[in-house]
């Protein structure tokens, strides 16, 4: 789950680690509001769930109150790769000396958390990453030991040469990993990390993304989650506990298990179709779940046909079958529907699914190709549910 | 033969009385695993499905001499249930358990594996070896004894990809789910490293998705070390960047982790990759053909001279990845030529 920059910067300042005077406000009226107050130049920044919101120009530096007034003006309301910005951070502009990066990463190869640092700040890193590696430094730190004051000294130490930065840096550096720890992120990014005149380091940026497996023991930072910035489809899933994402494309697919949704799919494009969507049903084979399935995928208008795959193992074709009808008689779907159920309780499964009209398929090549072509002949009927 | 369970493995269930564990303890008894008993604290004393249930794993493993456990607990007492595995002294321990959170995983392994303990997931189907023994979800119905060893990081994927080597009539001698999470106790290059030990199993196959460098890392295996053939299917090539895709684990982020890195790193490797799971039999076949025609080569060469021996590494070496691969070289040709 992506939260915020102010929210992380929230919890970043609640850690210790040193950030601007800063307020999240969603009017211009309230941006002008702080400008005023700050009476100093501040920067006005976008809240929104996307990389490169600087360069899409969600990002502004704003001389005086009435600069502030203007930029908030632009950027409420404005669109950043397709997502609008309800709310904008105004934070005291700062002076600049110099610009570090700090993240923290699950290393999944050396199953660790893993520290980066780089001199070069400021940047987009897997920009660094890739030209200039060897001005990032790595640490991997132990999981059961925790981060020691000397690691954090030694990776400052790669930043600074000024002993009071240094300082400065390794406790931010130890803070920040006590926030990754303490909120089960998956990532948390300090980009970037300034020095400035008077010899202080601020974190002027923030980033937290956290691990959704750790979401049942992080009430607070569940309760953050914008639900202006996702796509209505995927909350409405993720609520009814389905794995669902919006694509591009026309066919509507709802399969058991995350593999085997990715791997249909894939074939789903290599037959030449285009997928309307990943929908993973799970496990259980409550009916209910395949009702909401069903409507979720309706709702695309783009949706030309829809392709079931279910491979029965602990899901049992005949509740999947249950589903389908309960499905058909509540939504009356107008685009066909080609179902392969396979595995556990199929025969029962192709009994219940009589009721109703359906197209099946025995396998899976053999579904998807059959979906892609009722999909082209259904092109220009342009059927959904009435 | 086979890997990691067998005929000896005898094995607890942890959560046994919940709605998955209850389920899966009867199937797994009813394919022949030898169920010793079962753990729900509190329900200690009473059976099960005929498995006695006990309160904790110490009085469990002692009673029982258990060496395997499998965990059906929810995901907040999941990482506990594995600590206590570990305690308890059981040697392999595979969590079937959805939604453990990573940074708690990364504690975990440190600890089981410094005890010499195999852990398998966490958020993986399970393992079975065909006719002896089956430890998690996998439906028993669709293997079939035979050759092939089957690795995958997905559950009703991987049963789509036996399911189609069972149809066309090649069996596998252990299919195994490492788990769809980021960090699992597991990694592909383990399992090879196993299947290539066993004497029973004569090819390989892999199924991967987006997300990480494990599939790369486990291309890199097998091209330095394995001799037997491995076949390769990767989930994921229509996943769009930054979504994350069902698993935890099933995500491409800052560019890495696509699948068609991962095919690229395979076919480099001379792993060749099926479009589609049903194409995965063919390429066994296919492989297996080479295999045999590469040992009878070797065979015809160690009668002819003395210095057989040395000969037969470079026939086993050749033989199979000439015509397998005959794609990756036509390329590394067309490079040079730009």
């Amino acid at each position: 789950m992506k939260i915020h920059e102010y929210q992380a910067r929230g919890i970043f300042a609640s850690a210790g680690i040193p950030v601007p005077r800063g307020q999240a406000v969603s009017t211009v009226a309230d941006a002008v509001a702080v400008a005023e107050e700050y009476a100093r130049p501040v920067m006005v920044k976008a809240q929104v769930h996307v990389g490169g919101r600087g360069k899409a120009g969600g990002v502004q530096y704003a001389e005086n109150v009435e600069a502030a007034r203007v930029w908030a003006q632009k950027i409420l309301g404005m669109e950043i790769k397709g997502l609008k910005v309800n709310t904008v951070l105004v934070t005291e502009a700062a002076d600049i000396v110099s610009e570090a990066y700090v993240g923290i990463v699950i290393d999944r190869a050396s199953k660790a958390p893993v520290i980066m640092v780089s001199a070069a700040g400021g940047i987009d890193i897997e920009e660094v990453a890739a030209k200039t590696p060897e001005k990032i430094f790595k640490l991997a730190v132990d999981p059961q030991l925790g981060l020691r004051v000397y690691q954090a000294r030694d990776l400052a130490a790669t930043l600074y040469r000024d002993i009071k930065l240094i300082r400065q840096a390794a406790d931010i550096i130890m803070k920040l990993y006590d926030v990754y720890w303490k909120t089960d992120a998956s990532l948390v990014e300090i980009n970037p990390l300034i020095t400035t005149p008077d010899g202080k380091v601020v974190a002027i940026d923030a980033k937290v993304n956290i691990d959704d497996n750790g979401l049942f023991r992080q009430k607070d930072i569940a309760a953050m989650r914008d639900l202006d910035a996702e796509d209505p489809s995927e909350m409405e899933a993720r609520e009814g506990d389905l794995s669902f994402v919006s694509l591009n494309g026309n066919i509507g697919c709802m399969v058991n298990g995350a593999g085997l949704a990715m791997a249909t799919m894939d074939l789903v494009k290599h037959y030449g179709g285009d997928p309307a969507n990943f929908l993973d049903i799970g496990g259980s084979s409550n009916p209910q779940k395949v009702l909401t399935a069903m409507s979720i995928i309706l709702r695309n208008p783009n949706v030309r046909a829809i392709l079931i795959n279910i491979f029965g193992g602990i899901t049992r074709c005949d509740d999947v079958a249950n589903g389908i009808v309960m499905a058909y008689e509540e939504l009356r779907p107008e685009v066909p529907i080609v179902v392969r159920l396979t595995g556990t309780n199929e025969v029962a499964a192709r009994k219940i699914l009589k009721k109703i009209n359906l197209e099946s398929a025995a396998t899976l090549d053999e579904v998807v190709k059959k979906t892609i072509e009722l999909a082209e002949t259904d092109a220009d009927s342009a059927g959904r549910v009435a | 033969m086979s890997i990691l369970i067998d005929k000896k493995t005898k094995l607890i269930v942890q959560g046994i009385t919940g709605r998955d564990g209850s389920f899966h303890a009867e199937q797994m008894k009813k394919y022949g695993t030898n169920v010793v008993g079962g753990v729900t604290p509190g329900k200690g004393g009473t059976k099960l499905h005929g498995i006695p249930v006990f309160d904790n794993m110490q009085e469990a493993v002692a009673k029982t001499k258990a060496n395997t456990s499998v965990i059906y607990v929810p995901p907040p007492f999941a990482i506990d249930a594995i600590y206590e595995a570990a305690d308890a002294g059981i040697k392999l321990i595979v969590c079937i358990t959805e939604g453990v959170p990573a940074n708690d995983m990364m504690k975990v392994y440190d600890y089981v594996k410094a005890k010499g303990i195999r852990m398998i997931g966490p958020n993986s189907p399970g393992l079975i070896s065909t006719d002896k023994s089956k430890v998690g979800i996998m439906p028993g119905n669709i293997v079939k004894k035979g050759p092939v060893g089957v690795i995958s990081r997905s559950g009703t994927l991987t049963y789509e990809a036996i399911w189609a080597l069972t149809c066309a009539g090649i069996g596998q001698t252990t299919c195994l789910g490492i788990g769809g999470d980021q960090i699992i106790g597991t990694n592909f290059i383990d399992v090879l490293e196993m299947f290539e030990a066993d004497k029973a199993t004569k090819a390989v196959v892999m199924i991967g998705e987006i997300g990480g460098t494990d599939e790369e890392q486990a291309a890199k295996f097998v091209k330095k070390k394995m001799t037997k053939p491995v076949v390769g299917f990767i989930a994921g090539r229509m996943a769009p960047p930054g979504k994350r895709m069902g698993h935890a684990g099933a995500i491409i982020s800052g560019g890495s982790g696509t699948a068609d890195d991962k095919i690229k790193a395979l076919n480099a490797a001379g792993i060749p990759v099926a479009a589609s799971p049903t194409e995965i039999p063919d390429l066994i076949r296919e492989k297996l053909a080479n295999k045999k025609a590469a040992s009878t080569k070797k065979t015809k060469a160690s009668a002819k001279t003395k210095t057989g021996a040395r000969k037969k590494v470079a026939a086993k070496k050749t033989a199979p990845k000439a015509s397998a691969r005959a794609g990756a070289k036509a390329k590394k040709k067309s490079t040079k030529k730009r």
